[in-house]
């Protein structure tokens, strides 16, 4: 009888161990605030960013599946057309299925805004906004900001080059002086409020005299014009609405 | 004697472990899902709904169910699950909405280049329209400011009086949400200002995004029949 209670309290404790490590969550690295000059806005003045958390690694494969496991209406076939296009998950071969291709620890693409915002949510974290993204990603492995640095904004230029990396596993380019992988060179990443960048769509078609005021001045205003990678990922955001599931596009969380 | 005591004191330290493992308070209160995602399912704990992912509310703070009456389309905005609030201070979702025709702007009261253009075309649909089964729907996209309050000195200011006027005060992130619904784009350029895409949009009954037009001085006549055609 005794023996009985003392294995099933072994196995409650088990069991809770077990549960705190099959969550399987990434690590939320610390970020201290600092300065970051966005691409663009009218304001040509630098942006404070406070204090926040970042995920050291994009959410994986085997994470996102995990996910959809337990929120079923963010599976392929239950997903709503309101919240993914038709190429959400295109890869997998099933509503919980991987491809045999695919890898569980490289980074999940083919996500919507909307379904990385809901898997950040159940995480109990968010997406990070852009200019957390940005101030984030401008730190190389030894410098927090690594802006001046020309070898490492060569090389995030080449590494954007390289095609195919949303293949690779996570952790497969760089640790970051904040301890973060992978800022550039495996995937592009949602942010919050990727919606804020207003140089397509509209400023475009848009002929009244006001036009300065709607495309906050388009690429003219473009605060360093050397930075053609930071270029790169904001006409990238202009160019994309939050229902588009991309192969190149994944995200991670922050706090 | 000394191992059966051993044993209880683990028994209960376990039952403790295992409900700081869980994360979750115990206080008597039910708590439920607003969006009756799991039917009267109830929680004795506070969290999120396992569905939909709302904050579960105390069963006593829950006057009367809101739900949407009967499916919505996949591609209605009223599988929208975040809560607004009106001009005068009424708490509804998107789906409350159902069954008349929207015609929606986003915008923010203190802009004073794009936005009273915005409301003229949406004055002038009004009357071209002339229809009471349409509401016309307002959201701020600057909803620290944009309180009900402010809405209703707004609609004084535009003379926009009527229940088809709706002012929408949201989250934050509600607002983010609902503007990449619509496709839209803002960004806070300084404290007080806004850059942002001007576009005014048409929903069915059903919630389902029908028309959209873009740009300022644009001729309101495709939007007017296009809403005209909703309405029937």
């Amino acid at each position: 009888m005794h023996k009985m209670k003392f294995i099933l309290t072994v196995l409650i404790f088990l069991s809770c161990a077990l549960m705190g490590k099959s969550q399987d969550k990434t690590d939320l690295k610390p970020i201290k605030g600092g300065y970051v000059a966005p691409l663009y806005g009218l304001d040509s003045a630098k942006v404070w960013v406070d204090d926040f958390q970042l995920d050291e690694f994009a959410v994986t494969n085997a994470q996102f599946l995990a996910f959809v496991k337990k929120n079923p209406e963010w599976q392929r076939s239950k997903v709503k057309s309101l919240f993914a296009d038709e190429s959400y998950l295109k890869q997998w071969t099933g509503d919980v299925t991987l491809a045999s291709a695919m890898k569980p620890n490289s980074p999940v693409t083919n996500v919507s805004w909307f379904a990385a915002k809901s898997y950040c949510a159940f995480e109990d974290k968010r997406l990070p906004s852009m200019d957390e993204w940005e101030y984030a990603a401008l730190a190389s492995e030894t410098k927090e900001n690594a802006i001046n640095d020309s070898l490492f904004n060569q090389r995030i230029v080449e590494s954007y080059e390289l095609p195919n990396t949303y293949l690779n596993t996570i952790g497969s380019t760089y640790k970051n002086y904040w301890g973060v992988y992978d800022m550039h060179g495996l995937v592009w990443e949602w942010t919050s409020d990727f919606n804020s960048v207003l140089i397509s769509g509209e400023s475009r078609n848009d002929g009244s005299a006001d036009r300065n005021l709607f495309c906050a001045g388009a690429a003219i205003s473009a605060n360093n014009l050397r930075d053609y990678a930071s270029f790169m990922r904001y006409a990238f955001r202009g160019s994309i609405k939050a229902n588009y599931s991309i192969q190149t596009l994944g995200f991670r969380c922050a706090k | 004697m000394y191992f059966r005591k051993a044993v209880y004191l683990l028994y209960f330290f376990s039952f403790f472990v295992l409900l700081a493992c869980q994360g979750k308070e115990i206080n008597g209160e039910l708590y439920a899902c607003p969006m009756e995602c799991e039917g009267v399912k109830t929680y004795d704990h506070p969290g999120t709904c396992p569905v939909c992912k709302m904050d579960l509310m105390k069963v006593s703070n829950i006057e009367s169910p809101v739900l949407a009456e009967g499916d919505v389309p996949d591609e209605s905005i009223f599988n929208l699950t975040s809560i607004w609030t009106t001009q005068n201070d009424n708490p509804i979702h998107l789906a409350d909405l159902k069954g008349d025709v929207l015609v929606v702007v986003m915008l923010y009261t203190s802009c004073e280049a794009a936005c009273p253009r915005l409301v003229a075309d949406m004055k002038n649909i009004k009357t071209n329209v002339n229809d009471s089964d349409v509401k016309y729907v307002l959201v701020s996209i600057d909803p620290l400011k944009d309180t009900p309050e402010r809405f209703r000195e707004y609609a004084k200011e535009q003379q926009l009086s009527g229940d088809q006027w709706v002012m929408l005060q949201g989250t934050v992130d509600d607002v983010r949400e609902f503007s990449n619904v619509l496709s839209m784009k803002y960004k806070k350029i300084s404290p007080i200002d806004f850059s942002h895409t001007n576009i005014i949009s048409v929903f069915d009954k059903n919630g389902v995004l029908t028309y959209q037009q873009e740009g300022l001085g644009v001729s309101y006549d495709k939007i007017t029949e296009e809403v005209i055609k909703q309405t029937k």
